[in-house]
């Protein structure tokens, strides 16, 4: 018997890693489509978000898909040769639906999410 | 390209520019729908040129392509910086047709305004690659720690682009501007109101001085 209600896929890192930005924007999109919500562990960088943002936008038909929820912190600076160097470590980020995932409140620590009722597969 | 940008982009123009400084730039004018950019490039071309770039309205997604004008000359005191500015689309990551029924329109109309709302979205993240600086308009009495800020920031970081975060709408008695100079401290904010007016010859003053710096790296 399938068990309905949505699911939340957490990502690891080292998932993510083995993913060219291309792949990474392509797997989120294909899952976020099917209705599920993601969790990624390191989250994207600022030129992933954008380009992601593009690639939702060309990829709304209106009926099925009208966007995505996303929700991230700003990529970190993290020991001494990342600020040397230049090198951002990108956060944990929610990615869902937008019919189905709503925030209700972000801060610099928390970020406040609602799945909304009646919209699960 | 005209005789001016073709020297701008020669190695001459890049070498006087790293040692005077920037003496023009073009401007992009970026932020989520419905904060008030288009209020904002019209309030800058027509405080200095007496024209104004484009049409505004309550319904989200107004400016559907992204509208551009040239050689706006801004000045201080003795200093100055001509400007081409540029009025991008809202940037978000979700449009619903149904959104605009709200607003009196049939479902043709409404569906058509949202396909070019996602047009324009993706023109506004590509014209984040030919420009110089960023006026980033701000609803000053939302919060401000949304995904569309972060990733235009984020962006604008990696670029090493110049941004100044206009915080708009205070002339709004919920404005807070404070909490959007708390929630990004390591930008210039201004507040103003591109409604009234209220700040503008700050804001003004602080575009010469920030976008008029001398050239920094940018990278990609």
């Amino acid at each position: 018997m399938k068990v309905k209600g949505v699911t939340v896929d957490l990502i690891s890192r080292s998932k993510l890693e083995e993913l060219t930005s291309s792949e990474k924007i392509d797997f989120i999109i294909g899952e976020v489509k099917k209705g599920k919500i993601l969790i990624l562990e390191t989250g994207l960088t600022a030129a992933e978000q954008a380009d992601l943002i593009k690639k939702t936008m060309s990829t709304i038909d209106h009926d099925t898909f009208i966007g995505i929820e996303m929700e991230g912190y700003p990529e970190e600076k993290v020991g001494f040769f990342h600020r040397l160097f230049g090198i951002r470590r990108s956060r944990i980020t929610v990615i869902g639906p937008a019919n189905l995932l709503k925030t209700i409140r972000k801060d610099d620590q928390v970020i406040e999410t609602i799945i909304i009722p009646g919209k699960g597969v | 390209m005209g005789l001016l940008d073709r020297f701008r982009f020669s190695s001459l123009g890049r070498f006087l520019e790293k040692i005077f400084g920037r003496r023009h730039a073009r401007i992009g004018i970026y932020g989520p729908p419905n904060v008030g950019k288009t209020t904002l490039a019209n309030r800058i071309a027509r405080d200095w040129s007496g024209e104004i770039i484009g049409s505004v309205s309550d319904i989200p997604h107004e400016t559907r392509r992204a509208r551009a004008k040239s050689n706006i000359r801004i000045e201080n005191g003795n200093s100055s910086l001509t400007i081409d500015i540029v009025d991008t689309p809202g940037i978000t990551t979700k449009v619903d047709f149904r959104d605009f029924l709200n607003y009196g329109m049939d479902e043709e109309e409404a569906r058509r305004r949202a396909k070019e709302a996602t047009e324009g979205v993706i023109e506004a993240i590509r014209w984040l690659d030919d420009v110089d600086g960023v006026l980033l308009v701000m609803d000053s009495t939302q919060d401000p720690f949304t995904q569309v800020n972060v990733t235009i920031l984020g962006n604008l970081e990696a670029r090493n682009l110049p941004v100044i975060i206009a915080a708009n709408k205070i002339d709004l008695e919920e404005a807070s501007p404070a909490t959007l100079k708390t929630a990004f401290p390591q930008h210039p904010v201004v507040p103003i109101s591109a409604l009234t007016g209220h700040n503008m010859d700050m804001l003004y003053s602080k575009m010469i001085e920030h976008f008029g710096k001398k050239k920094r790296r940018r990278s990609k």
